[in-house]
């Protein structure tokens, strides 16, 4: 799966891409956020605050039940702040 | 029109070829938005746009179908810049064209309320003391929904 990152979750996480397996318990958005978590450093320090992070899942924003699968694009960032 | 870029544009000239070639349009209607330094504890020297590209161009056309359906407009067109930009210089343009001046003001203010909350972009100010990210404003959320959902 293909995970992008944007904006101080980018500068956090400390990279802008990145391909990861999804291991099989993790079936949903949900489920990729405390994977992410789980990985710990960087990740959890990233993810600390979930109720400032946003996803995309395809270029479509999603909540948190939306079901992933490994050919997924998925976008990881704080509320937007265009305009 | 959508169009995300790195570029300034010509204001005179964006709002001049939209309505070129008819004479339908009874008005246009535009906002433009500035990088603003207000001074004092909020000074900031300049302040760069991060988007994410694909998805910033599909949100703004599903922003513009939306204004389309729900308003008689002859024309939309918004340019959003990324990149660092300075005080005083022009981050986006949003202006709407209809034979009435209702439509083409309405449109416009909603293009640019939905942009805000919808569109995925990201500022990040340089202020005296170092880089800081824009935090997302929940006046901006309320603006959004001041439009009733499509029916």
């Amino acid at each position: 799966m293909k995970l992008l990152y944007f904006a101080w979750l980018r500068a956090r996480v400390g990279c802008a891409e990145e391909e990861v397996a999804l291991p099989p318990q993790v079936q949903d958005v949900a489920g990729l956020l405390d994977w992410l978590q789980s990985r710990g450093g960087r990740y959890a320090e990233a993810l600390r605050d979930l109720s400032v992070v946003r996803v995309a899942v395809n270029q479509d924003y999603v909540g948190r039940e939306h079901p992933l699968r490994e050919s997924d694009e998925v976008a990881i960032f704080p509320p937007v702040t265009g305009g | 029109m959508i169009r995300v870029q790195r570029e300034d544009f010509d204001v005179g000239l964006e709002l001049e070829r939209l309505t070129a070639g008819t004479y339908r349009i009874g008005g246009v209607a535009s906002f433009i938005g500035l990088v603003r330094d207000m001074g004092g504890s909020h000074r900031i020297s300049a302040l760069t746009l991060e988007h994410y590209p694909g998805m910033t161009e599909r949100k703004l056309a599903e922003i513009e179908t939306e204004a389309h359906r729900r308003w008689p407009l002859d024309a939309i067109l918004v340019i959003h810049r990324y990149g660092r930009l300075e005080p005083g210089d022009r981050i986006v343009l949003v202006a709407t064209a209809s034979p009435h001046r209702e439509a083409a003001l309405a449109a416009c203010h909603f293009l640019i309320d939905w942009l805000k909350t919808d569109a995925p972009f990201w500022k990040s100010e340089e202020t005296p003391a170092g880089e800081r990210w824009v935090e997302a404003r929940a006046e901006d959320d309320t603006a959004r929904e001041r439009w009733a959902p499509p029916p």
